[in-house]
């Protein structure tokens, strides 16, 4: 692989992966975005893979199929499973931000995330910490996705999103964190889907769906 | 030596290992407890062993130093004292059924998997690795949180997860750029999260990436320690949690979530000088300060008051932390191990008046001196120690952090604390007081302790009185940690 393919896959996949994370701010279906998590995986994949291929470097090509399986096929099967015994007419998520305010404090995110992570391009400018400030962009709007939106569900998409956010920074700054905080990271997936599943599960159960406006016991 | 720094993490592995193989039995519970204290004599044996140095484990996986011994000290006692009472709580609630036999057993294998990740997370060299402890704390809480599977612990366990884990995600992120800087300073990718090599070229950190790391794991760490601006999942998961659980997250969890803070700020201050986290340490301890007196003065629940006084310590302890002299730091350590016993003695008391009156209610609950003895001296010993009253520990502790605050020439951070300490104080005293003194209610129910809870009421109340009355040999190991804490003066 040349630098330039290199260059130019790296800078694809970023563009990709942040594209996915607008997008899913623009759709309101449950189900749909659940999808865009998955491009966004295959996204996020796409990064180790075209590291691990241009650097020559095995290991990293194995993690890169390992992240593509677990974010783009399993987490979202799992996912769309949570929101596939829902009720039919359920599935759509009412924002408290309406979608043009939302794709437009995106954009701002965005400019916020380039600002932000200029320490980081300054410390190292390689062409892979350039693509951070895409993976940090990514970030800022899942968090924004999930204090904006109601239900359970939307929630734990944004949570998955902030994941990827975060596994992508690590991939682009250091070509793979130690092993043992990689095996944090994957207890950290592990946890989100037991503890989201079996909470919207149990949720169901007791509050009849997980609209997040029901939970209003506790104030104060 | 090694071995006694694992110990305190493998002691109560075993004890879940035993509870799981066995369900909840008189002898997997008395075996939790053991482990508990297994703890606590760890901590004394390392505390006896390290001086001023450092012990390592296992390579360098595992590391004890002064401010490890201390925090295992607070793991050991309140663990005792919680796991302890537990006996009798979880009893009493599959009598009135609370709970079943299934929650009991989950009950049994999660709060000693609880106790060992929060030993790990102050014992690792890693920071990684620390992380991954803090995380495995969440984990295991969230279910002990949603323990009684009503709407309300359902809608506190969903609010605890979701929230504590954007803050653990946020500080694996500053983990990872920490990671970052270190490797450009020269560190090889196998030790570049450890602690000893942190510290040792802590001043070749690139700044810039530093300050943007330190900022994401004070947001981070600080959702765990009940901090601002992630701290709403706190009160919730308090009131809802059994009452053992809630003394074991509030009298620890948020301290061992802190002690981090403290490692990462010691490093953290070799890059970038002491002002940046100075800086971050003051807002948002201060802003936990005012939001938990706040809350404090409107509150009518019992439980949720005592949640909102553990947020006003920790806002507390943030400040005293900025401040960052020897000092501060010595007085902060006594002010957790002191909070801790007496918020142990509080949240027990507090799980026999709900049981007694299932309700928690402020108003509810009258003459709790006239009709419990127990209890009311527990409450009225634990309330003092919380108030800051003489002779007991946190007196001393808050004039010396009142002092360090002064001597550090952030009097005016000394007056906006010490105001919110009073109104929290006077909201404190006139809802306690409503609670245990005056005459009870005709018709009140009885209250009935379990003898193991007695049992830790009564041996908290005694550790209180003597923490109050002499510090002993603990002085010198807190201004040991202090010292290797980077504080000066």
């Amino acid at each position: 692989m040349t630098q330039a393919t290199y260059n130019g896959l790296l800078n694809l996949a970023a563009g990709a992966f942040l594209l996915a994370a607008v997008m899913i701010v623009w759709r309101r279906e449950i189900q749909a975005t659940v999808k865009l998590l998955a491009w966004q995986g295959l996204a996020l994949a796409a990064i180790p893979l075209t590291e691990g291929i241009y650097q020559d470097d095995g290991a990293l090509i194995l993690v890169g199929v390992v992240v593509l399986l677990l974010r783009a096929v399993v987490l979202p099967l799992l996912l769309a499973r949570a929101v596939g015994t829902e009720a039919h007419e359920r599935r759509e998520s009412a924002p408290l931000v309406n979608t043009t305010t939302s794709l437009l404090i995106t954009a701002g995110l965005t400019i916020l995330a380039y600002a932000v992570t200029r320490p980081i391009i300054a410390l190292d400018p390689s062409p892979a910490t350039r693509a951070v400030p895409a993976a940090f962009a990514v970030i800022l709007i899942a968090v924004f996705l999930m204090v904006s939106r109601r239900r359970a569900v939307s929630q734990a998409v944004g949570f998955m999103m902030l994941d990827n956010g975060i596994a992508a920074t690590a991939f682009l700054i250091t070509a793979g964190v130690p092993f043992i905080v990689e095996l944090g990271a994957s207890l950290d997936v592990l946890f989100a889907v037991l503890v989201l599943g079996l909470l919207t599960g149990h949720m169901r159960r007791t509050f009849g769906d997980t609209d997040l406006d029901q939970l209003s016991e506790l104030r104060g | 030596m090694s071995f006694f720094l694992l110990v305190p993490i493998l002691a109560p592995l075993a004890a879940a290992a035993l509870a799981a193989a066995l369900g909840w039995r008189r002898l997997t519970s008395f075996v939790t407890v053991l482990a508990a204290l297994l703890i606590l004599i760890s901590s004394a044996v390392l505390g006896f062993n390290t001086g001023s140095g450092a012990r390592f484990a296992i390579g360098n996986l595992l590391r004890a130093d002064a401010l490890t011994v201390t925090m295992l000290i607070v793991i050991g006692t309140v663990g005792t004292l919680a796991t302890w009472a537990g006996v009798g709580y979880i009893d009493a609630e599959l009598v009135h059924g609370h709970t079943d036999r299934k929650g009991a057993n989950l009950y049994g294998v999660l709060v000693p998997i609880f106790l060992a990740a929060m030993a790990l997370a102050v014992l690792a060299n890693n920071i990684g690795v620390m992380w991954v402890a803090i995380e495995a704390t969440t984990v295991a809480t969230a279910f002990l949180v949603g323990h009684r599977r009503t709407r309300a612990a359902l809608e506190a366990t969903w609010k605890y997860v979701v929230i504590c884990s954007v803050g653990i995600a946020l500080a694996f992120l500053g983990t990872v750029l920490l990671y970052f800087a270190s490797l450009h300073a020269g560190a090889s990718s196998g030790d570049a999260l450890n602690i000893d090599v942190l510290l040792a070229q802590g001043n070749q950190l690139d700044p810039a990436v530093t300050r943007l790391a330190a900022g994401l794991l004070l947001l981070g760490y600080g959702t765990k320690a009940g901090l601002v601006p992630f701290h709403t999942w706190l009160a919730d998961a308090h009131s809802q949690a059994p009452a053992p659980v809630s003394a074991l997250m509030s009298g620890v969890l948020l301290s061992v979530a802190f002690s981090v803070l403290l490692r990462v700020k010691s490093v953290v201050d070799l890059a970038v000088g002491i002002g940046f986290l100075r800086t971050g340490l003051l807002i948002v301890g201060l802003l936990t300060l005012l939001i938990a007196a706040l809350l404090l003065v409107v509150q009518t629940d019992f439980k949720r008051m005592l949640a909102y006084s553990s947020m006003e310590n920790m806002g507390l302890v943030a400040v005293a932390a900025a401040a960052g002299t020897r000092l501060a730091i010595a007085a902060l350590l006594l002010h957790v191990l002191a909070h801790g016993i007496a918020k142990t003695l509080v949240f027990l008391g507090s799980g026999q008046l709900q049981a007694a009156h299932r309700s928690t209610r402020i108003s509810d609950v009258t003459g709790v001196l006239a009709r419990s003895r127990i209890i009311g001296v527990t409450f009225l010993v634990g309330l003092a120690v919380l108030l800051g009253l003489p002779p007991f520990a946190m007196f001393a502790s808050e004039l010396s952090i009142s002092r360090a605050l002064a001597d550090a020439n952030l009097g005016w951070a000394l007056g906006a604390a010490l105001l919110f300490v009073v109104i929290a104080f006077a909201a404190i005293v006139r809802n306690g007081s409503r609670m245990i003194l005056g005459p009870p209610d005709p018709g009140s129910p009885a209250i009935t302790v379990p003898r193991s809870v007695a049992g830790a009421l009564v041996t908290g109340v005694i550790l209180s009185v003597a923490l109050g009355l002499t510090v002993g040999p603990l002085l010198e190991l807190f201004q040991t940690a202090a010292t290797l804490l980077g504080g000066t003066q």
